[in-house]
């Protein structure tokens, strides 16, 4: 969030309500999750850190205390540095991979169990999103194009977990030993 | 007296569809093999392409079935809807014991009750799109004039309005799949059965049918789905998990709306 926060003010200077408002509306479906607390939290944090500063604007009568935020040198250099990295989210499928080897292993858990449980979770975050899609007949293509990729990722990952139940209720609870 | 389809729209006890059939197997020197070790040979001839599954199906329902090619969810879908017959079981629609009926009766209740969506569209190419849309009203012995108004409307509920008079080689593959399911509602059917309804669209096209879908559930009409995508498997209301003929898992999606943010970890 700190990263994204920081390029947001590359553009210019705003205050923490701004932010939000742009945040959102780049999230498309996803944008109602955003509270503002977390921009302001992250503002703080970025000031602390000397990533930007602030100045109170003379700004609205109903309204006076609104600071607006800006990047300062280090900040800049900090969103030039994010902008070219090639960071991308890991997945935590190795340690689900793990919970059902410990959970065979120790007798814990039915591996099955434990996959199918997974399985019905990301089906109902699936449909979540999907019913959301579905409901939102005019979004923007640029916010579209996040709930593709969350959907095709939880697609990949419900594909994964088939793939896992095959293992492991067709190898007496030892993968890779047949 | 109580409704054998259990108030059920849909209802199959135990439907089964088994395919081959046990072969006298003889050695080599001719003489019989069965009841000897080796006679579990027999046995693989024999494939249970459905193996005795229960469903229920309530007006306005969504119920998605899932499961890998060759598991039977297509000739369950089949068995449904009367395309083809059980080798056990019964299967109920709207009441009516349908497994049992004549093949006049039962392409009547197809005719009228049921409407099927398959992966291909199944258009006839020499047809508009409107012309299909009107076969199937046509067919069931509704005047021309009363065909021509109700596939325009349909036509118009599927954003096709401006389509009606393309023939089909005309349309993308979403305008072709949509004119299928404007087709399929032509005689306003209590249930809709569809076959991998998306198999050949694109993400967006994907959409399309899936928002029709959902009127059709606002409309109350029943929608059974097979599919191997969770994309489209994820819009219904229940998913039954299929495997080697026999149902493994069912898994209810409701309808309670919550908050997208966990989905991309944002929000509390």
């Amino acid at each position: 969030m700190q990263d994204v926060v920081l390029a947001m003010l590359a553009k210019e200077p705003s205050h923490g309500y701004g932010l939000h408002r742009r945040l959102r509306l780049a999230l498309g479906l996803f944008g109602e999750a955003l509270k503002p607390g977390q921009i302001y939290v992250t503002l703080a944090r970025l000031e602390k850190a000397g990533l930007v500063c602030c100045e109170q604007s003379e700004g609205l009568p109903e309204r006076p205390d609104r600071k607006v935020y800006s990047l300062t040198a280090a900040g800049q250099q900090r969103v030039a540095a994010w902008l070219t990295e090639v960071s991308w989210p890991k997945p935590d499928l190795a340690e689900f991979h793990l919970k059902l080897a410990a959970a065979a292993a120790g007798q814990l858990a039915d591996p099955l169990a434990l996959v199918e449980a997974q399985r019905r979770e990301l089906l109902r975050r699936l449909a979540d999103v999907q019913r959301s899609a579905i409901a939102e007949s005019a979004g923007s293509a640029i916010a579209g194009s996040l709930v593709e990729g969350v959907v095709l990722r939880l697609q990949a990952d419900l594909r994964w977990l088939e793939a896992c139940a095959r293992v492991w209720s067709g190898s007496g609870k030892e993968p890779g030993k047949s | 007296m109580t409704d054998p389809g259990g108030g059920y729209l849909l209802r199959a006890r135990g439907l089964a569809k088994v395919y081959g059939r046990r072969a006298m197997v003889r050695a080599s020197d001719g003489s019989d093999l069965l009841g000897v070790p080796g006679v579990q040979d027999e046995e693989q001839r024999v494939v249970r392409a459905v193996d005795g599954v229960d469903l229920d199906v309530r007006a306005g329902e969504v119920v998605a079935v899932m499961g890998p090619s060759g598991c039977g969810k297509s000739t369950l879908l089949h068995l449904l809807g009367g395309l083809d017959r059980p080798t056990g079981g019964q299967v109920w629609l709207a009441g009516q014991r349908i497994d049992t009926l004549s093949e006049r009766a039962l392409a009547r209740m197809r005719r009228t009750s049921i409407g099927f969506v398959f992966q291909a569209s199944h258009l006839m190419e020499e047809l508009t799109a409107a012309e299909n849309v009107e076969l199937p009203a046509l067919l069931a012995g509704i005047s021309p004039r009363a065909a021509k108004r109700r596939a325009a409307g349909l036509l118009g509920q599927v954003a096709l309005a401006d389509r009606a008079r393309h023939l089909p080689s005309a349309l993308s593959g979403g305008q072709r799949q949509r004119a299928a399911i404007a087709r399929a509602l032509s005689n306003a059917p209590q249930i809709v059965l569809a076959d991998e309804p998306t198999g050949n669209l694109d993400s967006a096209a994907t959409l399309e049918v899936l928002r029709l879908f959902a009127e059709l559930r606002s409309g109350g009409q029943a929608l059974v789905l097979v599919t191997h995508d969770e994309r489209v498997a994820a819009t219904a209301d229940r998913v039954i998990m299929m495997r080697d003929g026999i149902f493994t898992g069912e898994t209810s999606l409701g309808h309670t709306p919550r908050g997208l943010g966990s989905v991309i970890g944002l929000g509390g």
